[in-house]
């Protein structure tokens, strides 16, 4: 009965990662049938090209500060949440919506709010005389700033995700170890510090576990905002294969591309099976 | 100086309070952006002197008019709701033998296979779409919605397989063995008895099937190229942009009729779906 499941899951995973392996070693062109193995050739020109050492460093900035913002941000969320309150179903239900909605469609929002004419961000700013009229900022037209953009609109995507999670941990601390501590003196910030983060840090391996995947093999919030640009300038590793192997119809490039995203993959999914294995034995 | 108890309850109060505006704030206002700007009439949305925060004339339903008359976005709700349904229902042919038999494997065995199939869900698009445009190609697949109905079971499968795992594994293994005592065979008894009392669990997969299909951006992306064939997820924001011109009072209101009631949905399933994530660093 595991077998169908297995040979399908085989034949769109497994099959597909080898051939990326393949074409990444190889020459392939859309529309040719020919392949041939040409050994590094393709990492060489990728490693040559200046946009892919740019998107490289991009896709680091992008996973590392927006894990540390969903992981702080979703935190004092879930500290916020965990105690019973009135409308507590109705603020979790708005707070979930930036997860649920399509990620598409929620950066087309952002894209409205950020638009280089008619942003009300913007108009906000010229009102509290922040920033002049005719000189105001352009959220998704300079580089710094489009980096900015598009890492914040992530977080705002990814932190209900982190939130839920954490909050999972948060409500599943038994209350009396605290509260013991509390009785022998212990202040807020001593409970919090030295005994209820340690008691959720495996919680918070799997937030930032799966953070990291769904940040960094990621390309919906950057591909709608900004489509790397301006200038290469917000390219990330999944963005650069899509552009170099499907648009640009480089198969073999975008392939060597994509491989890049695979040691990283590997050392998380080595780090949830480790720490799977220890929940085990506890 | 000293807070009092009181003084130091009111504060943590105001605090609390405070936090979770901040974040609805934050996290909510682009879907009231969306909505506030669906209603809005042209001239009012691109009058820079006008307050934004408000309707400075009588609200329209024209944007909305356009959206459904005029564009394709009905066609791609309708192709969206097809590809899930079709993608559930493999995912569901598929998913529940598979994890009826690793909840019954004894051992170290079910175990492992079950952290492999799951670990399968996280090997991402961005690495397969290259290789897999081809495969679609080489099926006669290209352009067509049935590029993601084939496709997209190769993540919704392992994920409900793991999910439905957990809920297999919660039903006593005696109640079973008794059916079969009483004559039932073991597919008799996975059908008259395990299913039935796994309903929950087999909706929750439903649900959350379907999510991932609408939320799916990259491979509908890549396979599909013609906009009558496109989801809503890539419909919207890129083949509802005519050249440059963003018709934004028409966009806005895909997106929000595009999020909502997916969110009300899935809300209703939201801890099942945790717990699928969390299994064993949550005890």
């Amino acid at each position: 009965m595991l077998l169908p499941a297995i040979l399908y899951i085989a034949a769109l995973v497994g099959v597909p990662l080898v051939l990326a392996l393949l074409y990444s070693v190889g020459d392939v062109k859309v529309g040719s049938v020919g392949y041939r193995f040409v050994g590094l050739d393709n990492f060489r020109s990728v490693l040559e090209n200046p946009g892919f050492k740019r998107a490289l460093l991009n896709s680091f900035v992008f996973t590392i500060a927006s894990q540390i913002l969903s992981l702080i941000g979703g935190n004092i969320l879930a500290l916020a949440l965990k105690d019973a309150f009135p409308g507590r179903r109705f603020v979790r239900y708005l707070v979930l919506l930036p997860w649920v909605a399509p990620v598409s469609i929620g950066s087309m929002g952002w894209k409205w709010i950020l638009d280089s004419l008619y942003s009300v961000i913007n108009w906000v700013l010229v009102r509290l005389h922040l920033v002049k009229p005719l000189d105001v900022p352009m959220w998704l037209g300079e580089p710094v700033l489009a980096m900015i953009s598009v890492i914040l609109v992530h977080v705002w995507h990814t932190l209900p995700f982190t939130t839920v999670i954490l909050l999972a941990g948060w409500t599943s601390i038994p209350k009396d170890i605290p509260e013991a501590a509390q009785v022998d003196g212990a202040g807020y910030f001593r409970r919090l510090f030295e005994i209820e983060i340690p008691m959720m840090l495996p919680i918070i391996n799997v937030a930032v576990l799966f953070g990291i995947i769904f940040t960094f093999t990621d390309m919906t919030v950057i591909y709608i905002l900004t489509r790397g640009g301006p200038y290469d300038t917000t390219q990330v590793l999944p963005s650069l294969a899509f552009f170099t192997g499907i648009l640009g119809s480089d198969l073999a490039e975008g392939a060597a591309i994509s491989m890049f995203l695979l040691p990283l993959l590997a050392i998380v999914a080595w780090l949830m099976l480790r720490s799977a294995r220890r929940a085990e034995v506890t | 100086m000293r807070i009092g108890r009181r003084g130091r309850a009111a504060l943590s109060r105001v605090v609390h309070v405070g936090v979770l505006a901040t974040f609805s704030v934050l996290l909510a206002f682009p879907f009231y952006w969306m909505l506030i700007t669906t209603f809005k009439r042209t001239p009012d949305l691109y009058d820079l002197k006008n307050n934004p925060f408000i309707f400075n004339q009588p609200p329209t339903l024209e944007h909305l008019r356009l959206l459904f008359n005029e564009t394709l976005f009905l066609r791609w709700f309708w192709n969206t709701t097809f590809a899930g349904a079709a993608v559930v229902v493999i995912t569901l042919l598929f998913a529940v033998p598979a994890a009826y038999a690793l909840a019954r494997l004894t051992g170290d065995w079910g175990e492992k296979l079950g952290i492999g199939i799951f670990l399968t869900y996280l090997v991402p698009p961005t690495l397969l779409f290259i290789p897999l445009s081809r495969v679609v190609a080489l099926l006669g697949l290209q352009d067509s919605l049935w590029s993601i109905i084939v496709v997209y079971p190769s993540f919704t499968i392992p994920f409900s397989t793991w999910l439905l795992q957990g809920f297999f594994k919660a039903i006593p293994r005696e109640l079973e063995d008794a059916a079969m005592v009483d004559g039932l065979t073991r597919f008799q008894t996975f059908l008259k008895l395990v299913i039935p009392i796994s309903v929950s669990g087999i909706l929750t997969v439903v649900i959350f099937t379907f999510t991932l299909v609408t939320q799916e951006f990259v491979y509908a992306l890549t396979f599909i190229s013609s906009a009558s064939n496109q989801t809503v997820g890539v419909g919207v924001p890129i083949y509802l942009v005519r050249g440059d011109v963003y018709y934004w009072g028409s966009l806005m209101a895909a997106c929000l009729i595009a999020s909502l009631p997916i969110a009300v949905v899935y809300n209703l399933f939201l801890d099942r779906f945790i717990a699928g994530f969390t299994v064993g660093a949550v005890k």
